[in-house]
């Protein structure tokens, strides 16, 4: 109990910017009153009390089964499973991602005004699906690519530099349009649920595997998962 | 307040949709490939459904609380009555300075919602555990909320003014290259997670509600291709304050060390 009043009060913490910021633009700056006051309150409950749970299950249930599921990939030796393991859970974990439903959506708009694809309901819809289908696709290769570095111990610093030398080479190709919201798809691939897991993963094959050093090799999953659909959605671009 | 209950219900049940799909594939490798019993299964998945409730309850407060009057804020902040009523100097023709207000709530929004991003906490907590302290829990999700409050006010300046989005976006790689040379080996790949993190429930909704208020206000824009970038700034700046923040620690640990020595 007292624990979780502590947790609480450490939410609050987290919290507490942003209700400065908010009530400081709201009254200063823009000299309004708060529109439901009330509603504001049990909100903010909410989400406070929504950040102390999470970060209770996340080190009860997300941390351990990652790391546990790294550990015993690793003592069975097979790298195929280990593969398939890693494209399954960057390819799934991205296809249903709300966010990047959205983004898809709108890209097609633009698409259909910027005249690449025919104005219609169907071939918006098609171009959106194909697009998250290819941003699922570049995350789940890029856990792929991450995962094999850790095994082979590849130094990440050329491999994020040529991933940005791509990007630079991409922009000078791919269509104007596009440009902007290939740059925002790479952030909005990493959900919540999936940056604790591939954490967790990364950070257990690293310490579970002789010579790598976690701090080292074990973080990078996510940088590879947030470069790779810039490079493809480009392409992607390019090529419809 | 039973519409509360309906409404929570609601996003129980599209959390859980979210969650499916990985559930799914962990369990799955888990018994046909693994075929071996998780130790304390009791407790994980008595984990999952604490973060099952605790993402859908904050979701819920978010869509409740926070993303409507942010909404607002950012429509309020960047119309142009409002941005005419507060410089003097404003002519018929808006200045980008006159934007002061939007720069600042953009640098102050990145900022606070980074703080708190459920994701980051949870890298932080892992870089804090797995270097034995050394990473400090506030000092990393401090430089990276630095960094993500400068890369949305810089974004939003990029709106007002019309650059090319790339050229930001290519000079910040540029900046994170030369970075790498010369930052502490450990601290490189948290560096460049740190950018993929910060961008998750808090931040996108009010970002892009920034940036689509901006597009559409500021006369010569559009919204359907000005409005996007800005989360692409605040993936990008995250990983060159991370890094100068390994550079600060560094230097300043050389220079007290130098300081010392002629005592001794």
């Amino acid at each position: 109990m007292v624990a979780l009043f502590r947790s609480m009060l450490g939410s609050f913490r987290d919290l507490l910017p942003i209700i400065l910021v908010i009530t400081f633009f709201q009254l200063v700056v823009l000299q309004q009153p708060i529109p439901d006051f009330f509603g504001l309150l049990v909100g903010l409950l909410c989400v406070m009390l929504g950040l102390t749970f999470f970060i209770f299950g996340l080190e009860m249930g997300l941390f351990p089964i990652g790391e546990t599921m790294a550990y015993a990939f690793a003592r069975k030796g097979s790298l195929s499973w280990l593969l398939v393991f890693a494209f399954a859970l960057g390819f799934g974990t991205t296809i249903a991602e709300p966010a990047l439903i959205a983004v898809a959506a709108e890209a097609a708009t633009v698409a259909a005004e910027g005249g690449m694809i025919v104005n219609d309901e169907t071939a918006r819809a098609s171009y959106a699906s194909g697009l998250r289908l290819t941003v699922a696709f570049a995350v789940g290769l890029a856990i792929v690519l991450g995962v094999l570095r850790i095994l082979k111990g590849w130094s990440i610093q050329w491999m994020i530099i040529g991933g940005y030398l791509l990007v630079v080479i991409m922009t000078m190709l791919a269509p104007q349009e596009i440009i902007g919201i290939a740059y925002d798809s790479g952030g909005v691939t990493t959900s919540t649920i999936t940056v604790p897991l591939v954490t967790a993963l990364g950070v257990g094959l690293a310490s579970a595997i002789e010579g790598r050093n976690p701090m080292i090799d074990g973080f990078g999953l996510i940088a590879f998962a947030s470069l790779t659909p810039i490079i493809f959605v480009m392409a992607y671009g390019m090529v419809i | 307040m039973s519409d509360f209950f309906i409404e929570l219900w609601d996003v129980f049940f599209s959390t859980i949709r979210d969650v499916l799909p990985i559930a799914a594939i962990l369990f799955g490798f888990q018994f046909l490939v693994i075929r071996r019993r998780v130790p304390n299964l009791k407790k994980v998945i008595i984990g999952f459904v604490y973060v099952l409730v605790g993402l859908s309850l904050f979701l819920l407060g978010l869509e409740k609380a926070l993303f409507p009057i942010g909404r607002l804020m950012a429509e309020q902040l960047t119309n142009p009555e409002f941005i005419r009523e507060w410089s003097a100097s404003a002519g018929a023709v808006l200045h980008w300075s006159d934007y002061y207000w939007v720069y600042i709530f953009a640098f102050a929004i990145g900022a606070s919602t980074t703080i708190a991003e459920p994701s980051l906490i949870a890298v932080a907590i892992k870089a804090n555990e797995v270097s034995g302290g050394a990473i400090g829990v506030w000092g990393l999700r401090l430089a990276v909320a630095l960094g993500v409050a400068v890369g949305i006010s810089l974004g939003s300046w990029r709106i007002v003014t019309g650059y090319p989005i790339h050229w930001f976006i290519i000079g910040g790689y540029i900046v994170v290259v030369i970075q790498t040379l010369f930052a502490p080996r450990l601290i490189i790949p948290l560096a460049y997670d740190s950018g993929g993190v910060t961008t998750s429930t808090v931040t996108v909704p009010l970002v892009a509600a920034l940036g689509l208020g901006l597009a559409e206000t500021v006369p010569g824009r559009s919204a359907l291709i000005d409005g996007f970038g800005l989360i692409a700034f605040a993936s990008l700046f995250p990983i060159i304050s991370v890094m100068g923040y390994a550079q600060m620690i560094e230097w300043i640990e050389k220079r007290a060390k130098k300081a010392s020595l002629p005592n001794k």
